[in-house]
């Protein structure tokens, strides 16, 4: 399961990095969204995958789920769809304001 | 639990959300804002006394015990680094009072401002490496705002480039806690420490370290990485970017300080040299960016490159008195910075320009503003009784003692091409000839230089009061340097 996963996250990174080095605007959001999902995603698989345990160190248990890592990336999560939200607006704002989506337009005169 | 550790980050936070629902009315924010800030001012410097006098001061949320609650831990260095951010919040709030226009004040500047004070002052006093990325967030977020508030054009597109690259690194922020979280079990710096010094640093441990160097290095503005600060930072108006010049990329700075003297000290050889090395490139870059630019706040902008170079300097030369040097240098910097970026804002007040081919004759309309200028700029060089050559002295002394002579070279020839740049923007703006109209010479800035008069007067302060404030960071460099003291506060075995 763990290798799968890491090849998941492989792939996401893979997909992400390529969208980010394209020219619109909203495909580097996109990229860096995919990119997110698999650190997120990484986040979890590093700290190994357990088959069900509770999340408790019992007197009578063999094994447990280690709950730390369900927590950290619920916080990153949450935090990457903040950012994903403001990201959003603020690259609709610009292609508003500027009339393209373009980032090669995007980049300015070198004499301001 | 103690709770005078959590205040600084409690306290703006608080009053960041009060703020926002008094958005409309900006003479209540002000006052409100106003004696936030002194208050904050003042429990920073409360807590930077206690723990000179007491040591080290942890404060367990939920009373849940290192290393599995969460932790705030203050230090010496740590409680340092808040008093400089209340200093510079101070000084950058009631400048934004004079020149801040009230349409922004309505939409939630102060609040805004607030929270980013929460997230850098968090970032400084947290315990955990996960609290770090959390407080990191807090306070990119804030900055995001902050940085595109006023929507011009120039500022929308620059400000998209720096929520992108920002969004970037904290993603491999994430996957280097992952990695450090898989190979070690656990996040809290301690304990981090401890685990790290039982498995020896090799092979797995150096590719985390170098990968979350370069996470703190984005932020911190180091070479390759700093590409994105020239022009992000120019847009904002100047209170906003004295606050980002002053602080953020410190907060870089401190990250990797921290880490690399708690955590990943075991391989000095192989960690610290590329460290020095960026520190060389990175200082060499930024000034030279300097040199060729012809406009106020860009000048500026790269002064931030090449002096943060100085400040990994002493940590890649990792001796004491290196350390001490870098310490002293943060210090300087963040005070000095500040300053600088305000007198941009006070000329641009006076002639609505920063480029520095259309101003000129400053100093004879405006005299105080410019000797005050002149001082921190000759500070900023490192001319000898202001607190730029007490704190360059430190780090070239150390870099000759350690045979670094190749480091030693390129951070002199980084002061002498700093002067130079500091003196075009002397002779440009307040030499010459008048550019500016006889209405605009009879511009009063007297109430925009009071907020950014201490800040003058500490860098001569720190100049003149060298002694005390240097055995300071020597204690500081020292604390870091025995990582021991640190893990047994925190754990307490």
């Amino acid at each position: 399961m763990e290798i799968l996963m890491s090849v998941t996250v492989g792939v996401l990174f893979m997909v992400g990095v390529y969208m980010i080095l394209t020219k619109s605007i909203l495909r580097v959001v996109m990229g860096l969204m995919l990119m997110s999902h698999g650190a997120h995603l990484l986040l979890l698989v590093m700290s190994g995958l357990k088959e069900g345990g509770p999340p408790l160190l019992g007197e009578d248990l063999t094994y447990y789920s280690d709950p730390l890592p369900q927590a950290l990336i619920l916080t990153a999560i949450v935090i990457s769809f903040g950012v994903t939200s403001f990201i959003l607006v603020l690259a609709y704002r610009t292609y508003k304001v500027h009339k393209t989506d373009d980032l090669d337009k995007l980049r300015g005169t070198a004499d301001e | 639990m103690n709770s005078l550790v959590i205040m600084p980050v409690l306290l703006p936070f608080l009053i960041g959300t009060i703020l926002i629902f008094f958005a409309k009315k900006h003479q209540i924010q002000r006052v409100i804002s106003g004696i936030t800030m002194s208050a904050l001012l003042i429990i920073s410097v409360v807590l930077a006394v206690v723990v000179y006098q007491e040591g080290i001061q942890v404060s367990e949320l939920g009373s849940w015990e290192a290393p599995f609650g969460i932790i705030f831990v203050a230090d010496m260095f740590a409680t340092m680094m808040v008093v400089l951010s209340g200093i510079v919040g101070f000084s950058c709030l009631f400048f934004a009072y004079k020149t801040i226009t009230p349409v922004r004040e309505k939409y939630y500047f102060y609040p805004f401002y607030f929270f980013l004070l929460t997230g850098v002052n968090g970032a400084f006093l947290t315990g955990d490496l996960f609290n770090l990325f959390v407080f990191f967030e807090v306070m990119l977020l804030a900055s995001y705002i902050l940085i595109v508030h006023g929507n011009s054009a120039y500022q929308l597109r620059e400000s998209f480039k720096y929520v992108a690259i920002n969004i970037f690194a904290s993603i491999f922020f994430i996957v280097g806690v992952a990695y450090i979280y898989a190979a070690t079990g656990t996040l809290n710096f301690a304990h981090l420490a401890e685990r790290i010094a039982e498995m020896e640093q090799t092979g797995v441990l150096n590719v985390i370290a170098i990968l979350l160097l370069l996470v703190f290095a984005m932020k911190g503005a180091l070479f390759p990485l700093y590409f994105w600060l020239p022009r992000s930072y120019y847009g904002p108006p100047a209170a906003i970017a004295a606050l980002f010049g002053g602080l953020l990329t410190k907060v870089g700075i401190y990250a990797i300080i921290r880490t690399f003297t708690l955590i990943f000290n075991h391989d000095p050889t192989f960690t610290h040299n590329i460290i020095l090395a960026l520190a060389g490139f990175t200082m060499l870059f930024g000034v030279l960016g300097a040199v060729s630019q012809f406009d106020f706040k860009r000048i500026l902008s790269y002064h931030i490159i090449s002096q943060v170079g100085y400040m990994v300097m002493g940590l890649g030369l990792f001796t004491p008195l290196a350390i001490a040097g870098a310490i002293y240098y943060i210090a300087h910097h963040i005070i000095v910075k500040a300053a600088l970026f305000l007198f941009a804002g006070a000329a641009q007040k006076v002639t609505g320009e920063t480029d520095l081919k259309k101003m000129g004759g400053l100093l004879k309309t405006h005299p105080w503003m410019a000797w005050l200028f002149f001082i921190s700029a000759i500070s900023l060089a490192g001319i000898p009784p202001l607190s730029g050559f007490f704190s360059k002295f430190p780090l070239i002394l150390s870099g000759f003692e350690e045979g670094r002579y190749v480091i030693v070279t390129v951070a002199l020839i980084v002061g002498l091409l700093t002067l130079f740049s500091m003196m075009k923007i002397f002779m440009y703006a307040f030499w010459g000839e008048q550019k500016h109209t006889e209405e605009q010479a009879k511009i009063p800035v007297r109430s925009v230089l009071l907020p950014i008069a201490p800040l003058v007067a500490l860098t001569i302060i720190l100049g003149f009061g060298a002694e005390p404030i240097f055995s300071y960071s020597m204690e500081i460099a020292e604390e870091l340097l025995e990582p021991s003291v640190y893990i047994q506060s925190v754990l307490k075995e």
